[in-house]
C-alpha cells in the first residue's frame, strides 16, 4: 500500500564516503599494524594479540595512562566550574556581551603548535615573561624544563587559558536560554542565589555541559601539540601523555605495531569513557 | 477544488495517531476541525498538507491521487499558530515570496502581493520587516502569503490562538469574508467551539484521533451523535446527570423527575445519562414545561452581559449560563430550569438515543 | 494582605523621557481594597504588565509610589514585598518534585516543616493535584505545571497580593473554565487580594470583582463589570468589552437631539453638555433589536453562534450589529432596528455625555426586560 521513498539514500552517501576515507579506511590500516610485525621493506610478519598483551602489561603504558587521567580529571576539575562561574559573571545584554564574547573566543582562534610555542617562550625562566617574574619579583624557584611540578602546572595553565572559554561559551548559550520569567519566579519565591543556580540555572545549562565536559574530556584526553610544543614530554617523562608517548614509539623508535596496538586500545578508552559518560548523564531524561 | 481523503490512517510506534478517515472537503465555505489540543487536529492536518505520511488510505485532490506527492507538488499554504514570517525580509517580500518560487513575472507579483496587502490591510506596513510588527499583523502577514499563493488548499491551525482578544475577534469575522469566492479549500482548526460557530461552514469533530462527526456547523452543534461531541462542542462543558426511565417519567440523580414525550418516552425503561447545555439551564421559569433542579452555587462569575453560576447539583458540577445580570449567593441554594426541549438523552455508554423536540 | 495604593505612578522604558508618548505608564493612581480580586484589562502594550511588574517590584517605576498600608515599598527587591506572581508560562523548578515546588516559597522563609506540610497538602488539595505531590514536577502536562505555578503563588497566607499575568494563556478552553472558576473558588476561600492581568475580556469580568480597563499607558475606566458593559465611560471600553463590542455609530447633533443617518434617535437621558456638529451613539448589540418600526437597514451577516444569533445590518454605509434570539432574518432582507432606548448612550470625543435621567429606577427596569428578553430564547 504504502510506497516507501528511498531517495533519502543517496543523500547519506556523501557522509558515508567520506567517514570511510577519513576513518575506517586508516583505522583498518592501524588494526593491520597492530597484529604483524615489520622491519621495513614492506616485510610483515604475523604477530596475534602480542602487541596488546605487551601493550597492556608494560610500566611505561601504565604510567602514561595515569599521567594521562591525571591530567585530564585535573583539566575538567578546574575548566568546568571555571567556565561555568565566568558565563555566570558574564552580562546578559547591553554593549559589553559582545566584546565579552569576542574576548572568550580569542584562545580557541590561535593554533594548537602557535599556543605551545607562546607559552614555551612566556614561561622561559630567563627571558620569559612569568618565569622572569616568577624568579626575580615573586622570588619562588620556578623552571619547568627542569622541575616537573612547574611543568605539570605550566601545561595545565595553558590548558586552562587555551580551552576554559569553550565551556564559558557553551554554558553562556545555556543561561542566556533561560527565560526570564524563572528568574523573576525565583526572585519572588524568596529563592537564594544558591537556590537559583541549583534549580533553575544549573538544570537548564545541563545538556550544554554535558557537550561541554564531553568535548574537552575527549579534546584533553588526546591532546598532543601544545604540551609537545611547550615540554617536549619532559623534564624525563613527567608530561609524556598518552598521545607523546605513542608518537616517541611510533615515529622514534618506529615500533609501528605496538604503536598501533597502544593507540586502537587509546581509542577503546576514550570510547568507553565518553559512552559511559553521556549515557549516565541522559539516563533520567528518557524515563 | 475539492480534497477527499479515503480511509487515511497514520501509526507512529504502533500507536493509531490518526484513526481510518474518510472525509471531503469542498471550497467555498470554511471546513473547520475543531477538538481538544492532542486531539490529532494537527496531525490530519500534516497528512492532507504532505508533512506527513499516510499509514494507509488516499488523499485526492480534484480526484488526483496526491498521496506521495511532497508538500511543494501539491500546491497549498498552511499558516501556524506562532507567526512564521522570514525575518530578514521586509512584508512585501515575505508575501511575495512564494510567487517569486514560482517564478511568476515581477509585474504580476507586485498586482497579486498588493491586492493580498490590501485584503488584510498590510498596505502601510509593505516596507517594514516583521519584527517591527504587532502580533495581529505578524499572522497577517501570514495569511497574506497564503492568500497571495492562490493555492488549491490552505491550512489555518489555530492561527488566532496567540492574538489579543478583541484581534481575533476582528480576525475571526474577516476571514470567511477573504475567502468567500475562491476556488481554496480552507482547513482550519481549532480547540473553541464558539470559533467554529462564528466561522459557520462545516465542522469536523475530533477527539482521540478520529473524526466523530461532520457536518454543517450549528447542526452538529444541535445535533451531536455522542456524549464525547456533545463534550467537544460545548463551552462551558456540557452539564450531565444519571436518569432512571420508567414509562413516560424519568427520575434525575437528584430525585427530581420530569415528565418525557417524543422519542424519549418512545425509549425502552432503564439507566440514560442526560446532557444538557449551560446555556439552556437558566435562574428563571420561561416555560411551564421547565424542570425545577436546585442547586448549591459553588462559584459565581457575573460579566455584564452573562451570569454564570457553577453548582453542585447530584453529585455532579453543574454550569448555567444566562444572559443579563443575575445575583447568587455563594453556599446558598437556588432554583434553576432545565428548557426540556434542549436535553440530550444518551445510553449509558455515550451514545445519543433521543432529543428534546424544539416545538415551542 | 494589605491595602495597595499607587500614587502619581510614571514609567518609560527610556532614560529621558520628552514627550507623553514615550511614557509605557501615564500617570497613574489607584487604590486597591484587601482581599479584593481585580483585574488589569487591556490590549497588548497598553501598559497592564509594566503596571503589574512595578507593583511586584520586577520593575522600578520612573515616577510616583507604591504603598502597601500606606508603607512606601516603591525602593524595595521583590521577595522583600511579601507578594507572589502566576506567569504566563509554567514556570516551574524541574529537578524538584511537586510537594518541594509548592514548599520552596515556604522554606526559603525558614517556615518550619510542620507547617509547610499542612500548607502544601491543603493548596494541592483546592488544586486537584494532591495525588502528583510525589512526581517529578518536570513530567506534568501543561495544563498541571500551570496549576502548579499557581499554587506556589497560593500557598503562602502572608503574603499582601497574588498576582497572575496572564496565566491561562497556555490552558485549553475546556480547562480554562475550570482553571478559572477554581481560581474564583480559592479567592472565596483564602481572601487574598488578587491582581489578574489579562487582554481576554470574558477571564477579566468573570474573575474580578473590579475591572481596571488600560489603554495606550492610562487607565480608561474602572468599575465592576456589570458597570462596565451597562455603562461605558468611554467609546474604547464599549468596543473592548462584549462580544460583539459595543455599536459606536456616527450621529449629527440637532440641537438637543441626536440624529443616526437622519433619523432622530432616543437617548438614556439628558446631554451634560452642549455639543454642536457630530457625536457618537454607543449601543450595545444586546440591545438592538428588530422590529416593525424603527430604522430601515438590510441584513448583511447572520451568525448563529449556538447560544444566540448575531445578526449585521447596514443602515446605508454604516453596519450594525444586534444579538437576536428568535425571528431569524435572511441575508439581503430589509428589517427595522430598534435601539432600547434607556440603554441608548451619547459619546462626544469618545467620553460618555449622557446622564442617567434623574428618576433613576427606569434605566434598570429596561434592562430587565432586556435581560428577560435574551433570557426566553
Amino acid at each position: 500500500m504504502k510506497k516507501q521513498n528511498q531517495k533519502a539514500w543517496f543523500f547519506v552517501l556523501p557522509v558515508l564516503l567520506l567517514v570511510a576515507f577519513n576513518a575506517l579506511i586508516p583505522m583498518m590500516t592501524v588494526v593491520n599494524y597492530s597484529v604483524q610485525e615489520t622491519f621495513g621493506n614492506n616485510l610483515f610478519f604475523w604477530q596475534g594479540l602480542d602487541w596488546f598483551e605487551n601493550i597492556l602489561r608494560s610500566e611505561r603504558f601504565h604510567a602514561a595512562l595515569g599521567r594521562q587521567f591525571l591530567f585530564t580529571g585535573l583539566i575538567l576539575l578546574i575548566e568546568v566550574p571555571l567556565g561555568v562561574i565566568v558565563a555566570l559573571s558574564m552580562p546578559r545584554k547591553g554593549f559589553w556581551v559582545s566584546i565579552c564574547l569576542v574576548t572568550m573566543a580569542l584562545p580557541m582562534l590561535i593554533p594548537w603548535n602557535v599556543v605551545g610555542a607562546m607559552w614555551n617562550i612566556f614561561t622561559l625562566p630567563d627571558i620569559g615573561l612569568v618565569g622572569y617574574f616568577m624568579n626575580h619579583v615573586v622570588g619562588i624557584d620556578y623552571n619547568m624544563t627542569q622541575d616537573p611540578f612547574a611543568a605539570w602546572v605550566t601545561v595545565i595553565v595553558m590548558d586552562v587559558w587555551h580551552w576554559t572559554s569553550l565551556v564559558v561559551l557553551l554554558s553562556y548559550a545555556g543561561l542566556v536560554s533561560i527565560p526570564e520569567a524563572y528568574y523573576q519566579a525565583a526572585k519572588i519565591d524568596g529563592a537564594s542565589n544558591w537556590a537559583v543556580f541549583r534549580h533553575i540555572q544549573l538544570p537548564k545549562m545541563k545538556s550544554v555541559l554535558t557537550i561541554a565536559i564531553l568535548l574537552r574530556f575527549m579534546d584533553s584526553f588526546n591532546i598532543y601539540t601544545e604540551p609537545f610544543v611547550l615540554t617536549g614530554g619532559g623534564p624525563g617523562n613527567s608530561t609524556t601523555l598518552l598521545s607523546i608517548d605513542l608518537v616517541k614509539i611510533a615515529l622514534g623508535q618506529f615500533d609501528l605495531g605496538p604503536a598501533a596496538a597502544m593507540s586502537l586500545i587509546y581509542f577503546a578508552i576514550t570510547l568507553l569513557v565518553s559512552w559511559l559518560f553521556y549515557t549516565l548523564m541522559t539516563k533520567d531524561n528518557t524515563n | 477544488m475539492s480534497i477527499e481523503l479515503k480511509n487515511i490512517s497514520k501509526k507512529v510506534k504502533g500507536h493509531l495517531h490518526i484513526k481510518e478517515t474518510s472525509l471531503t472537503f469542498e471550497p467555498g465555505y470554511f471546513n473547520v476541525l475543531l477538538g481538544e489540543t492532542g486531539a490529532g487536529k494537527t496531525s490530519l492536518i500534516k497528512l492532507i498538507a504532505g508533512l506527513d505520511g499516510c499509514s494507509t488510505g488516499q488523499i485526492l485532490m480534484d480526484g488526483e491521487d496526491v498521496t506521495a506527492l511532497s508538500p511543494q507538488k501539491r500546491n497549498i499554504s498552511l499558516v501556524h499558530q506562532f507567526f512564521v514570517n522570514y525575518p530578514h525580509m521586509k512584508v512585501f517580500d515575505n508575501i511575495a515570496s512564494p510567487l517569486r518560487v514560482a517564478k511568476m513575472p515581477k509585474s504580476e507579483v507586485e498586482g497579486r502581493v498588493e491586492e493580498a496587502a490590501d485584503l488584510l490591510q498590510l498596505r502601510p506596513m509593505l516596507d517594514r520587516y516583521p519584527h517591527e510588527l504587532s502580533g495581529g499583523q505578524q499572522q497577517r502577514t501570514a495569511l497574506a502569503r497564503a492568500i497571495a499563493k492562490e493555492s488549491r488548499a490552505i491550512f489555518l491551525d489555530e492561527p488566532l490562538a496567540n492574538l489579543d482578544y478583541k484581534l481575533r475577534e476582528e480576525l475571526r469575522a474577516q476571514l470567511p469574508e477573504l475567502f468567500s469566492g475562491r476556488g481554496t479549500v480552507v482547513i482550519y482548526a481549532t480547540s473553541e467551539p464558539e470559533e467554529a460557530l462564528l466561522l459557520g461552514g462545516k465542522t469536523g469533530l475530533m477527539s482521540d484521533g478520529i473524526v466523530t462527526q461532520f457536518g454543517a456547523t450549528a447542526d452538529i452543534y444541535r445535533n451531536p451523535v455522542n456524549l464525547t461531541a456533545a463534550e467537544v462542542f460545548s463551552d462551558p462543558p456540557i452539564n450531565t446527570a444519571r436518569i432512571e426511565k420508567k414509562g413516560s417519567e424519568a427520575v434525575m440523580a437528584g430525585g427530581v423527575s420530569m415528565t418525557l414525550s417524543h422519542a424519549a418516552k418512545e425509549l425502552d425503561d432503564g439507566a440514560y445519562i442526560l446532557g444538557i447545555r449551560p446555556n439552556d439551564v437558566l435562574p428563571a421559569k420561561n416555560k411551564a414545561t421547565d424542570i425545577e433542579i436546585i442547586g448549591n452555587i459553588r462559584v459565581t462569575e457575573l460579566s455584564g452581559s452573562q451570569s454564570s453560576a457553577h453548582f453542585s447539583f447530584a453529585d455532579e458540577n453543574w454550569v448555567s449560563l444566562a444572559h443579563g445580570v443575575h445575583p447568587f449567593d455563594i453556599g446558598e441554594n437556588h432554583a434553576f430550569y432545565i428548557n426540556i426541549a434542549k436535553c440530550f438523552f444518551f445510553s449509558v455508554d455515550g451514545q445519543l438515543v433521543a432529543q428534546g423536540v424544539n416545538n415551542g | 494582605m494589605a491595602k495597595i495604593s499607587l500614587s502619581k505612578l510614571r514609567h518609560s522604558y527610556f532614560d529621558n523621557p520628552k514627550s507623553p508618548e514615550d511614557y509605557a505608564l501615564k500617570e497613574i493612581d489607584l487604590e486597591w481594597s484587601d482581599g479584593g480580586a481585580y483585574a488589569l484589562l487591556g490590549p497588548s502594550g497598553c501598559g497592564k504588565s509594566t503596571l503589574l511588574n512595578i507593583i511586584s517590584g520586577l520593575l522600578t517605576p520612573s515616577e510616583g509610589s507604591v504603598l502597601f498600608d500606606q508603607q512606601d515599598v516603591t525602593a524595595l527587591t521583590p521577595d522583600k514585598r511579601n507578594i507572589a506572581q502566576v506567569f504566563q508560562f509554567p514556570v516551574i523548578y524541574d529537578t524538584m518534585t511537586v510537594f518541594d515546588n509548592l514548599a520552596f516559597p515556604l522554606r526559603n522563609r525558614h517556615v518550619d516543616e510542620a507547617t509547610v506540610r499542612k500548607r502544601v497538602t491543603e493548596i494541592a488539595a483546592m488544586l486537584e493535584i494532591e495525588d502528583m505531590l510525589r512526581l517529578r514536577a518536570s513530567g506534568l502536562s501543561p495544563d498541571n505545571k500551570q496549576k502548579l505555578s499557581m499554587g506556589r503563588g497560593l500557598v503562602r497566607d502572608d503574603v499582601n497580593v497574588v498576582m497572575f499575568d496572564e496565566p491561562l494563556t497556555v490552558i485549553d478552553p475546556h480547562l480554562k473554565w475550570k482553571l478559572r472558576s477554581k481560581l474564583k473558588e480559592l479567592h472565596q476561600q483564602l481572601k487574598l487580594t488578587m491582581i489578574y492581568v489579562t487582554h481576554d475580556q470574558t477571564e477579566a469580568l468573570t474573575f474580578a470583582d473590579k475591572v481596571i480597563v488600560m489603554n495606550d499607558g492610562e487607565v480608561v475606566q474602572i468599575g465592576t463589570p456589570v458597570d462596565l458593559f451597562n455603562r461605558p465611560t468611554h467609546t474604547f471600553v464599549g468596543h473592548f468589552i462584549g462580544s460583539p463590542g459595543m455599536n459606536i455609530l456616527p450621529c449629527e447633533m440637532r440641537g438637543k437631539q441626536a440624529c443616526f443617518q437622519d433619523m432622530p434617535v432616543k437617548l438614556e437621558g439628558p446631554i451634560n453638555a452642549e455639543i454642536k456638529g457630530t457625536a457618537e451613539i454607543g449601543i450595545r448589540p444586546e440591545f438592538v433589536s428588530l422590529g416593525k418600526k424603527g430604522i430601515p437597514a438590510k441584513v448583511r451577516t447572520v451568525a448563529d453562534v449556538g447560544r444566540h444569533i448575531v445578526v449585521h445590518a447596514e443602515v446605508k454605509d454604516v453596519t450594525v450589529a444586534a444579538i437576536i434570539a428568535e425571528d431569524v432574518p435572511s441575508v439581503g432582507d430589509d428589517v427595522h432596528l430598534v435601539f432600547e432606548s434607556a440603554q441608548t448612550r451619547l459619546y462626544r470625543d469618545g467620553w460618555l455625555a449622557t446622564e442617567l435621567p434623574k428618576s433613576g429606577t427606569r434605566a434598570g427596569k429596561r434592562t430587565g426586560t432586556a435581560t428577560r428578553k435574551a433570557a426566553a430564547k
